[in-house]
Formats: structure tokens, C-alpha cells, sequence
């Protein structure tokens, strides 16, 4: 059978460009081409229910969902796994998004009964080793980074921005200061803090970065008035500098009585080395799927703990650990001011494990070591490219992210994006592009601590050539590329002017019967 | 240390190579003041075995689901995941992959998303599906702001059926929300939702099975609220249920959301857990998170990509319809696989089974003196009201090794009415030397 581009039915051959469909990387065709609606890869008996409680409300409509006995099943998830890139199989040098090692023991201590076989509802009582995790977890955390509270339970970075954000909200509200309606957000900031602070209701208002790449203190100055509630700022910054004058940042946002929230996205490069409470900071989450090396799963789940000072502390949401007469108590309820809850139950309790599993693993010095060798390997990648590649913020040594602009094509058809795509070619996953956007067609290289030298050197290598062979014309390697994955560019045009967002079954191919 | 690659003499070379004198070089920026001024007051790093130890010495002083009977659901429930399930999400090619950005290299993962957006269409019996949020109390925040985009209202009402996070949730995402009504808890299935809507009512949001395990009539609520012009919203917390109670689709739900736990992922004292949206195809463009779609390749060749992505934070920042990004990915690969090895003959068997047995459950409490069950109808959890606070009755269960089913005062602290209610659920794991060690210890301690 050969492949229908429009859908469905798909074989497993292929449209015979050689793109796909070898042995080893192979086209799966959807669930629900494979199995049908008797098929089933789990027995269960079999009851017949004389005597239902539904009320009427019982299911007259099919759900048409295709099922795969177990065989079936771990080959179709084993081929479909194998069109992935992974940091397992390769360098993922996405900036910003810190794809470092994922630690085994990690996921084996996520999977022990007493931690995975536990309800959040049970008598608390019965999960007294829990708390005392969280507690641990919560030790770690506010030692890490000199705070005074810690909120465990957002699902997410962007989950925590919200968080700390109305923290920062509820604590003005008390103080009679709801007029505060305005939040600074730096131009090169991630695209979930204006798109936060505009959930809860505030103006954005930007704060243009100099010609060096770090925010101006000045136009911070400027900005402040009575009606700021807040600047959110990334630091190290999504340039991958430090913002040499942070403390006077936030001693000026502080002055005009305004919060700190810092977005803690890129606390790696940081961790053990310098703690973002000596800077003033008064709310900053941290991506345990980031810097703490919960897996990103393809897309999560992730964490985002958010550290407080101790002006946003009686703010916290709940709930949080306490200790008691009785051991840890758990406190789910709080009259009066705090901001409520961002979460059914506690939080992500698997990735605490994994991370407090991480911390323990690599100690005090140990994350200091991998905040120094993630700093040291993008330093290193931007020492070898520099000469080919162009800098566009020179001035200070970079933190755990190499930037490069796209000016060092010009004059040449490819752009950004057909050089990442090239990468792919060589076995690379791309860096992150067009981020952050305050330079042209930017190119984020982090390396992360887990890289070795080796490694380093033959992604410099690539690259070099890459840009190398781009300056001298060979447009036709870039724009096709890339050639040697699963699939080619994909019409996202298409994807999104005519969406196709499930399978739909085919008129001729009817479902079983009853 | 053991996940860091370089040697010191490497370390040396790269400085070299970069023309720094030291690591210290490299941190230039940083005031001098902030700069390793510390001494932290953490341990330094530790062998693989010592760790193992220490957490193990944590897991092993909580008293796990399999330990003993267990009737704990009220928004997370102990089901069986298969083996096969746990082996293939540990793949490296799952769990090591980042968000699909570079679909040439990330088909795996897309197409998953595609067959799991499929999946939670078919089930909810809805047009169209994202590819997860967070949880089901977060998607049911998203899916109330939805509806106030989509109508241009703002009333929202909440029925009191709905889990008392969940209401908190919504009401910390509307803080300071005069058009928020909170209908009171109703343990006995009352409903009064309807009364509620009018002209500026953007949306009802009821929970079937609800809180206290009652089903509600979703297709009478959709009427009463399209009459209005009003949105219906459900919520579904036990998404087993859905193998056996018509879909939320098919009786006029515009927006369905779900705790999708239940299929393939562990109870893991509450997160990481799955959310499940889904709504009508005319209201996609209104739909947070993530959406993966179906396109072709430069030779023609059907591919996937996440589309539709105008609508979030990384290309419309402020103006976003949500400030998602990461979400629950793997966790709907779980789920995704499961209900793969489910199909519709396991699903349809697996919520037969859960019902049965609470049916059981159900007739068993019924026969213990003390006890008043509270259900006239159920799926798999139902309400039981006992001579005494359910707080104390549950810590003595629970010291008899028997996980009893959760207080309703544990959520609901502030309402002393429902101090003598407990909620118990039952799913295919439940036994009937379960049912009858939980029947046996309660007809002590309430006698």
C-alpha cells in the first residue's frame, strides 16, 4: 500500500523520496489506522451490570477508540519514539530551555511506592516522609537562593510567574495600593511575563535594552512611578548576561515601592554561585524541569516553585508544610489576605522528588561546579565561533548561553532559520532562533554542564564549516535542509490556515458492530 | 562528580582557549558583594547509593495505596497502569525530548499529541482538543476565561458540586471578582444552578460525577444556559467515567474539561496529573495551550506541527489568550498509550468494572449501622454521612490500616455541615475482602 499524503490510510512505505520508511527510522501510521474498536491490550473481566446507579445517564452514543493489543502497542509507541530527537541521543543546545542530563536514579526514587502509590487526600498522618520531602526540597530551595518562603505548588514556570505575580498583587491590594496598574517588562524578556502580567490585569509597559545587551538602569529609573506594581526581569537575561547592575535595579524599583520579580528561567547558570536574594530580588520562580533536571518529557510536566522574600512571604499560597506537636502538618487553608490557591492538591510531587534526588546527588559544590561548567561551555563555544560567527553583545563575557546574530550572513541567501535547519543534518538538534528579539535574527546556543569537551568541539567544528560553506555560497545546502530526518520543512501554513486537529474516520472505513 | 563531563585539566584548556585566567573571569558582571560570599549550609555531593538511601528512608514513612484497603478518590483515583505503559514512557526519545519545535525531527512526539488530541475528542464526544494543560483545576480556571472571551460576558457561576480546589482555583485566577457566584455545597446532589443564569452570564460550570459522586443532568443545564446565551462547562474529574455515561458532547457541552489522571498515570500525592480540554471547532481560536495539527512535508509527506500558535505567549505575548507553556507532555503520552491498549472494548469494560464495584461499595455501607449513603446515583464514588466527625473517624481507620475515603471537612473547612460526611471511592482495584474490612472496622468504631 502505498502512503495517502492527504491522511489516511498509511503504509508503512513511502512516497519514495527516500525520506522515510527505512528500518530503522520508520513511518508509523496512526493508532487509529493500526487497531479498531475490539482490539484491546489489557483484560479486565468481564461484569454484567443488572442493576446500574447511573440515573438515565448512561452512554447511548460509540467512542470509536481504537485499541492496540500490548504487542502492537510497544511497537507502534518504540517507532513513533524513534522519530524523535532526545538528549539522550544528542546535543540539544536550546537556549533558554536547559536540556542538561536527566539522572536515572532520578526517575527510579520518582517510582517508589511510598512517593508514586501515595493520594494527595490521605490522612496526613500517613505521609509524614512526603512532607518532610517537601520540607527538604523546600530547605534546599530557600538556602539555594537566600529567600524567606518558598511556594511549591506551581505546575510550571509560567504557572509560578502567575503566582508570584499575584502574590506581589495581593500584597499591594492589602496595602491600599490597587492603583499600582503598570508592570515593566524588558523587551528580551520571555514571552510568558507580558503575557502574565496581562492575565492579572496590568499594563505592560517596556523597558528597551542598550546597545549592549543589558536593561537600562535609566530607562528602569524612568519608568518607575506610583502606579508601578512591579518590573519582571529576567537574570541572568535572555542574552545570556548578567545584568551588571541588578542591585541597583532592584534598590530603585524598591524605592518607588514596586516588587522584584525575577524570572528564574535561567537560575543554572547561577545555582550555588551567587543567590538571587542578595540581589534584592522579592519573587522568583525556578523551573525544576530546567535547572533541577526533571525531565521535559516532550513538553512537560514541569514545576515552578517560586522563592519569596519576606515582604511577599504572608502572601503565599496554599498550601505549604508546617511543623507541628504532631510532626509536619500540612496547611491547606488560610483565612484572610494570602492569595488562596494556584492548584488542586500539592504541587508536583514527582518532579520534588526528582529534583531533591538531583540536588542531594550533586551536593552544595557540586551545582556550583555545574553552574561553572554550564558558564564555562558557552564561553568556550563562543571563543571558537566568534571569528566566523557574528557577537552582538561583545562587551562581557557570557553566562551559560552563546548569542550570535544573523549578520554574519548577510549577503548570503540563507537566514536563521535555514542554518539551524542544516544542523539538523549534521545531528544536532538547532539552537533556539528568533529569541530573544531584540536581536536580528537571533541564533541561542546553551550548552548546558552536561557536554563534554569532546562533544563541544564537534559542534564547533559543524557550525564553523556550516557558516563557513554558507559565506561561500552553497545556499542549496541551507534552504533544502534538512534532507536526512524523518521529514522535511513541514507546511505549518497549511497546518494553520486549514487545521486538522484529529483523526477523522473515513467514510468508507466504518467502525465494527455492536 | 558524576554527570560532569571535564577533568580539571580540560576545564584548564577551555579557559585557555577563551583567554580567561580563571573561572572567576567568567562571572565579571556579577557584583562583587553577590559572588560566592556564602558558605551554604546544604551537604556536599553523594554517592548514588547514599542518596538512594536517604530517599528511599523518606518513601518508607509514607503508608502507600497498595498497602492496604483504599477507598481515596475526590479528584485523584488508584487505577491499575499497565506495565508496558511505565516501560515506554522511559524511553529516551519521550522522556528526554523538549517541546516539538522542530517538527523534522520531533514526528514521535507530534504525532502522539495528534492520536491524543484524537482520543480526548472521542471520549469527551467534543470537536476538537488541545494537547493538555496543566491539571483539571488549572483547565478549569483556563476554561472559565475562555468563555468570558468567547461571549464577551462575565458572569461566571460555579455549582456547588464542583471540587472545592477547583472553586478555589477559579476564584485565585479571578481574584477581587464581583461576577463570580459560588453556589453553597451541595452533599445531596440538590440542584440549583439554573436560577442563576440570565443575560450576562458568560458561563455554568458543573462537575459530573461531582464533588459528593452525584451525576448531574448536563443536557437540561445546557438548554437553560444556550437559552441565555450562556456557555456550559463541564467538569470531569474521574475520566474513567466517560466509558459509561454519554458524553458531555452529545448533550450540548461547549467547553469539557478533565482531570485525565485516572488513565495511566500514578497518584504521586497529586502531581504531576494531566488537564484535558476540549470544546467546539468554532471556539479553537479561543482554546489556550498547545495544538498540534496535521500538515505535509516539502515532498509531500503527511506530517505533523503545532499550529494555531497566534493565540499563545511566545508569538502574542501580552495579548495571548493564556500564558501556558510547558504542559503535561509526558503525562499525556501516559494516558495516550493507555487508552491505545484500552481502545473502546477495554475503556467501556474498565468504567463497568469501577461501577460494579461501587455498587458493591455502595450496598455493603448501606448495611452498616451508622452509616447513610447519600446517593441516589454514582459512577464510582459516592457520599456516606456518619454519627460522628469523619476527620477523627478516618485517623482511626487509617491507624487500622484502612485508607477510608476523604472528609468532605478537609476541603470544606469553613462549612460545619459537612463535618459527618465522607466520601469514599471505589475503581477496579478494590477488593471484596477490601469492602468487607472497611465495613467490619466502621461498624466498630461507630458502634
Amino acid at each position: 500500500m502505498s502512503m495517502n499524503n492527504q491522511g489516511r490510510p498509511t503504509g508503512i512505505g513511502t512516497a519514495g523520496t527516500g525520506a522515510s520508511g527505512s528500518a530503522l527510522l520508520p513511518d508509523e501510521p496512526l493508532l487509529f489506522e493500526i487497531g479498531d474498536t475490539e482490539h484491546s491490550g489489557v483484560d479486565l473481566p468481564e461484569v454484567t451490570l443488572t442493576n446500574d446507579r447511573l440515573g438515565g445517564f448512561g452512554r447511548s452514543t460509540r467512542l470509536d477508540l481504537a485499541g492496540l493489543t500490548e504487542p502492537e502497542a510497544m511497537r507502534h509507541y518504540v517507532r513513533l519514539s524513534r522519530l524523535n530527537h532526545s538528549i539522550d541521543s544528542g546535543m540539544y543546545p536550546l537556549g533558554s530551555c536547559t536540556m542538561k542530563h536527566n539522572p536515572r536514579l532520578n526517575e527510579k526514587m520518582a517510582r517508589l511506592p511510598g512517593f508514586a502509590d501515595i493520594h494527595p487526600l490521605q490522612p496526613v498522618s500517613t505521609v509524614q516522609g512526603a512532607l518532610e520531602l517537601m520540607n527538604q526540597l523546600s530547605h534546599w530551595l530557600m538556602t539555594l537562593t537566600n529567600t524567606a518562603a518558598v511556594a511549591l505548588s506551581p505546575k510550571a514556570g509560567a504557572h509560578g510567574e502567575l503566582l508570584g505575580m499575584m502574590a506581589i498583587k495581593a500584597a499591594q491590594d492589602a496595602k491600599g495600593e490597587a492603583h499600582r496598574r503598570i508592570v515593566l517588562v524588558p523587551e528580551s524578556a520571555h514571552g510568558t511575563n507580558p503575557a502574565t502580567a496581562a492575565f492579572l490585569g496590568y499594563s505592560v509597559k517596556p523597558i528597551p535594552a542598550r546597545d549592549d545587551g543589558t536593561v537600562d538602569v535609566q530607562a528602569v529609573k524612568d519608568a518607575l512611578s506610583p502606579e508601578v506594581a512591579a518590573i519582571m526581569l529576567t537574570n541572568p537575561n535572555t542574552c545570556g548576561l548578567f545584568e551588571p547592575q541588578v542591585i541597583e535595579i532592584a534598590q530603585a524599583v524598591h524605592d518607588a515601592g514596586a516588587f522584584f520579580y525575577c524570572d528564574g528561567a535561567n537560575f543554572n547558570a547561577i545555582m550555588g554561585v551567587v543567590r538571587p536574594g542578595d540581589l534584592g530580588i522579592d519573587a522568583m520562580h525556578i523551573n525544576l524541569h530546567k535547572t533541577f533536571s526533571t525531565p521535559h518529557g516532550g513538553g512537560g510536566p514541569g514545576a515552578g516553585p517560586v522563592v519569596l522574600s519576606e515582604a511577599l512571604a504572608p502572601f503565599a499560597p496554599v498550601p505549604f508544610v508546617r511543623r507541628g506537636q504532631d510532626g509536619l502538618e500540612l496547611v491547606e487553608h488560610v483565612a484572610g489576605e494570602a492569595l488562596g490557591r494556584v492548584t488542586a492538591f500539592h504541587g508536583q510531587m514527582g518532579m520534588y522528588v526528582r529534583a531533591l534526588t538531583y540536588m542531594l546527588s550533586h551536593g552544595a559544590d557540586g551545582l556550583a561546579q555545574a553552574a561553572e561548567d554550564a558558564v564555562l561551555n558557552a564561553n568556550y563555544v563562543k571563543a571558537r565561533l566568534e571569528h566566523l560567527f557574528s557577537v552582538p553583545f561583545p562587551d562581557y563575557p557570557t553566562m551559560h548561553e552563546a548569542l550570535f546574530d544573523d549578520s554574519f550572513l548577510n549577503g548570503t541567501d540563507v537566514s536563521t532559520l535555514d542554518f539551524a535547519k542544516a544542523l539538523i543534518d549534521e545531528g544536532f538538534h538547532p539552537m533556539t532562533m528568533y529569541f530573544p528579539l531584540v536581536v536580528h535574527g537571533a541564533m541561542l546556543i546553551e550548552p548546558t554542564e552536561s557536554e563534554s569537551k569532546q562533544t563541544l568541539d564537534r559542534f564547533c567544528d559543524v557550525m564553523a564549516e556550516l557558516a563557513t560553506d554558507a559565506k561561500s555560497g552553497n545556499s542549496a545546502r541551507f534552504t533544502a535542509a534538512p534532507m536526512k530526518a524523518p521529514r522535511r520543512r513541514l507546511d505549518e501554513t497549511r497546518a494553520a490556515r486549514q487545521p486538522i486537529l484529529k483523526w477523522e474516520r473515513p467514510a468508507d472505513l466504518p467502525q465494527a458492530a455492536e | 562528580m558524576r554527570y560532569l563531563p571535564h577533568s580539571d585539566h580540560e576545564r584548564a584548556e577551555m579557559l585557555g582557549a577563551i583567554g580567561a585566567a580563571d573561572i572567576g573571569a567568567l562571572f565579571s558582571a556579577v557584583p562583587k558583594s553577590a559572588l560566592k560570599s556564602f558558605k551554604l549550609d546544604l551537604p556536599d555531593h553523594s554517592p548514588e547509593f547514599m542518596v538512594e538511601a536517604h530517599m528511599r528512608a523518606l518513601a518508607n514513612k509514607n503508608q502507600a495505596g497498595g498497602d492496604g484497603p483504599f477507598f481515596v478518590g475526590a479528584g485523584a483515583y488508584r487505577h491499575h497502569v499497565p506495565a508496558t505503559v511505565d516501560h515506554l514512557i522511559q524511553r529516551s526519545e519521550w522522556l528526554t525530548a523538549y517541546t516539538p519545535y522542530q517538527p523534522e525531527i520531533s514526528q514521535g512526539t507530534l504525532q502522539m499529541l495528534f492520536e491524543f488530541q484524537t482520543q480526548v475528542a472521542k471520549i469527551t464526544g467534543m470537536d476538537v482538543a488541545n494537547a493538555s494543560l496543566y491539571d483539571g483545576s488549572t483547565g478549569t480556571a483556563e476554561a472559565v476565561l475562555m468563555a468570558r472571551r468567547l461571549t464577551r460576558r462575565n458572569k461566571i457561576v460555579l455549582s456547588g458540586g464542583l471540587h472545592p480546589h477547583y472553586r478555589d482555583v477559579v476564584k485565585a485566577y479571578l481574584k477581587d471578582d464581583a461576577d463570580l457566584v459560588c453556589l453553597s455545597p451541595s452533599p445531596e446532589g440538590q440542584g440549583d444552578i439554573l436560577e442563576h443564569i440570565d443575560g450576562n452570564t458568560a458561563a455554568i460550570v458543573i462537575q459530573t460525577p461531582d464533588f459528593y459522586g452525584h451525576l448531574r443532568d448536563l443536557k437540561g443545564a445546557a438548554e437553560a444556559a444556550h437559552a441565555q446565551g450562556a456557555l456550559l462547562i463541564v467538569v470531569v474529574t474521574e475520566v474513567v467515567s466517560l466509558g459509561l455515561l454519554e458524553a458531555p458532547g452529545a448533550l450540548g457541552a461547549d467547553i469539557v474539561v478533565a482531570e485525565g489522571q485516572s488513565i495511566g498515570n500514578a497518584l504521586n500525592f497529586g502531581g504531576p496529573y494531566l488537564g484535558l480540554m476540549a470544546t467546539r471547532k468554532e471556539f479553537i481560536r479561543q482554546m489556550p495551550g498547545r495544538v498540534c495539527g496535521e500538515t505535509v512535508d516539502a515532498d509531500g509527506n503527511r506530517g505533523f506541527v503545532l499550529t494555531l500558535s497566534t493565540r499563545e505567549q511566545h508569538i502574542r505575548r501580552e495579548k495571548a489568550t493564556s500564558n501556558i507553556c510547558t504542559n503535561s507532555g509526558l503525562c499525556a503520552l501516559a494516558f495516550s498509550i493507555h487508552m491505545g491498549l484500552l481502545g473502546e472494548a477495554g475503556f467501556v469494560r474498565l468504567a463497568r468494572l469501577n461501577h460494579a464495584n461501587a455498587i458493591r461499595l455502595a450496598d455493603a455501607l448501606d448495611g452498616v449501622p451508622g452509616v447513610t449513603v447519600l446517593n441516589q446515583t454514582f459512577f464510582n464514588e459516592m457520599t456516606i454521612r456518619v454519627t460522628q466527625p469523619a476527620a477523627g473517624l478516618v485517623e482511626r481507620l487509617a491507624k487500622r490500616g484502612i485508607l477510608a475515603g476523604v472528609p468532605a471537612s478537609r476541603l470544606l473547612p469553613e462549612d460545619p455541615e459537612v463535618n459527618n460526611l465522607l466520601i469514599l471511592a471505589a475503581t477496579e482495584l478494590t477488593t471484596e475482602a477490601d469492602i468487607a474490612a472497611l465495613c467490619a472496622a466502621l461498624t466498630e468504631e461507630l458502634a
